[in-house]
């Protein structure tokens, strides 16, 4: 570790309960983290007889498309499947395993209602059908000619965090809790361009989007969000779509419930009410305990959660750590989050990194000396509407438990003295 | 199998381009603002694309020709559907298909009987989407028949009603007004 400008005292002084120290701490100065931590992880001498074997053979050759390496094979999916029908299930982010706002494509969590189709784009084509001057259908190389733009943003299932509304704290790795959630560049053609070009009768006030899989999966669109920021997508993260999130070509609606976002998208039909489709009436629909179900919740509202630590982490012992999490929220920009360590009474404003895009991952990270005193983390945030994620007891009191979709209530992991960190409801 | 057909006329087919012209200069100007594209799209006849369509709207608009009653949908239930919807579409791996319980009780099944506001839906989904190891296998007669049952063990038609797409429609569920539109009105 290089000499740091000397840490002035006041600055190490918590600023909320639990040990949580000022956000601008890790960006001005280097912290000690322990008297001669850099050096004492030295494993080998560099220039001796014990160099490792991969100095001193060559390495592996060039690979035509890169994997992870073989120690993070805890970074994966986790697949939670029909028995009985393997193709009907979700496999679930890792959040806990990775950093930045980014998720890498393998990593993308799935909802897929019967199985990854298997699409010939040459055989494929997009039909634009009902309420429009001029039906029209696509091939996949016709569109590739449109012009573009690329847009990064979360998708998030509405079912996202839904163990939250159970009656007792569920015991896993914050992604396979919360990681229906996923963010990347998304780049292809507005859909308003290949909108105009059928034109919308006055009345087509609803666009029911179809996929190409064997469950052809139909749900209806709103048409201004349609001609608003919804993107014919192609590409992800830089490279054409996987099969599994929609190739060769999906919707994007940036902040809007992910079952709208129609993978291997087949066929658009201009209409003047919805459909009312399955998955927009029997699933996707809160059920409220005065027996009324909230319909059309697309947008999906402000949620964070504190990824490091989180449960299957241990902490190693008293210490200075940083906390690491992501906000996110379907109405705009991330302006402020706020974590706790002493179990909601006080509030400490996290660094919020650069840059702040719309409806998509913030990663905020905050400084904290753990005493090794056990105690209760949290983090909330707000949106550039002013909205406030909401604590739990304050949501369910509103919803009721029965709801299922739309869980966004404020995470609480609680830290115990040996270290470990498990999930409450406090 | 065949392409299904509307068996209602289309509430919109043959604009003349002034009306069209007329009409869409109401669109507010932020609702024309996408860029222009190469205009690669291949023209189709108004019958051409609704006979590509699957969806079947409350109204009836996409019904196909066709119908079914409860009785030929039990054989059929029992044949295709029972292994993973259980016994009279209840107590299988996959949904729960019947029962009437209140909806304001603590965790209540949310079936075709309580829930489903629209009997549409059923021939929507089972046509599109059932079964799952067979999807598109169903005759039209059949997806009639099928839905024909799952209304008549949930109470809601007689065994003998027949389903087609004048009758289906009609049918009003006992939770059509369950629920509240959180989109448009005053957003969620």
């Amino acid at each position: 570790m290089k000499n740091s400008v000397p840490v002035e005292q006041k600055s190490l002084e918590p600023i909320a309960g639990g040990g949580l120290l000022d956000r601008r701490l890790f960006l001005k100065q280097s912290l000690a983290m322990g008297a001669g931590a850099g050096f004492a992880l030295s494993g080998y001498d560099a220039t001796g007889a014990d160099l490792p074997p991969w100095m001193r053979t060559p390495g592996e050759p060039f690979s035509n498309y890169g994997q992870p390496s073989s120690h993070e094979a805890e970074a994966i999916r986790w697949v939670s499947a029909n028995v009985g029908a393997p193709g009907n299930g979700i496999s679930w982010t890792p959040l806990h395993k990775l950093e930045g706002t980014i998720t890498p494509n393998g990593l993308h969590f799935e909802r897929h209602h019967n199985g990854v189709p298997k699409i010939d784009p040459t055989q494929h084509r997009l039909t634009l059908s009902g309420l429009v001057r001029s039906p029209l259908n696509f091939s996949v190389e016709d569109l590739l000619r449109y012009p573009m733009v690329s847009r990064t943003c979360f998708v998030e299932c509405g079912g996202n965090s839904n163990a939250g509304w159970h009656e007792e704290p569920i015991q896993t790795p914050a992604g396979y809790f919360h990681g229906l959630v996923s963010c990347s560049e998304w780049t292809g053609v507005p859909l308003g361009t290949i909108l105009e070009e059928a034109g919308i009768h006055p009345d087509g006030k609803w666009l029911i989007a179809e996929g190409a899989d064997a469950a052809t999966m139909n749900i209806s669109i709103p048409i201004e969000k349609a001609m608003d920021d919804t993107i014919l997508a192609f590409y992800q993260n830089g490279e054409r779509l996987r099969p599994e999130n929609g190739y060769p070509l999906r919707l994007i609606l940036p902040g809007w419930e992910a079952v709208l976002n129609v993978k291997w998208l087949r066929q658009l039909e201009v209409a003047k009410e919805p459909v009312m489709a399955r998955n927009e009436t029997s699933k996707y629909t809160e059920l409220q305990s005065s027996g009324k179900a909230r319909q059309f919740t697309f947008v999906m509202e402000a949620k964070s959660l504190i990824t490091a630590p989180s449960p299957g982490y241990r902490m190693k012992g008293a210490g200075l750590y940083q906390i690491s999490g992501l906000a996110w929220s379907g109405r705009g920009k991330i302006k402020r989050v706020e974590v706790s360590a002493d179990g909601g009474k006080t509030w400490a404003e996290a660094a919020l990194q650069e840059p702040i895009l719309s409806k998509s991952f913030t990663r905020f990270r905050l400084p904290w000396r753990w005493d090794g005193s056990p105690l209760i983390l949290k983090s909330r945030a707000i949106d550039e509407t002013g909205y406030q994620q909401p604590e739990r007891s304050v949501l369910v009191n509103e919803r009721g438990r029965n709801g299922y979709f739309h869980y966004n209530a404020i995470v609480s992991w609680a830290v115990a003295q040996d270290g470990s960190i498990s999930h409450v409801y406090a | 199998m065949s392409m299904p057909r509307h068996s209602k006329p289309l509430i919109f087919s043959q604009p003349s381009a002034l009306a069209f012209a007329l009409a869409t200069a109401l669109l507010s100007p932020s609702l024309m603002a996408a860029p222009e594209g190469p205009k690669l799209g291949h023209p189709l006849s108004q019958e051409e694309a609704s006979s590509q369509s699957m969806n079947v709207f409350p109204d009836g608009q996409g019904l196909p020709q066709g119908k079914g009653t409860a009785i030929e949908g039990k054989d059929l239930y029992d044949a295709r559907c029972v292994s993973c919807h259980g016994l009279k579409g209840s107590g299988g791996s996959a949904e729960e298909l019947q029962g009437r319980s209140p909806l304001a009780g603590d965790h209540p099944d949310k079936t075709v009987g309580n829930y489903w506001p629209y009997a549409t839906t059923l021939f929507d989904f089972i046509r599109r989407a059932m079964p799952l190891n067979a999807p598109r296998s169903l005759t039209d007669d059949q997806v009639y028949a099928l839905t024909a049952y799952l209304l008549n063990i949930n109470g809601i038609i007689d065994e003998t009603k027949e389903l087609n797409a004048k009758s289906l429609p009609e049918i009003k569920m006992p939770n059509r007004e369950g629920f509240v539109k959180v989109w448009p009105e005053g957003g969620s």
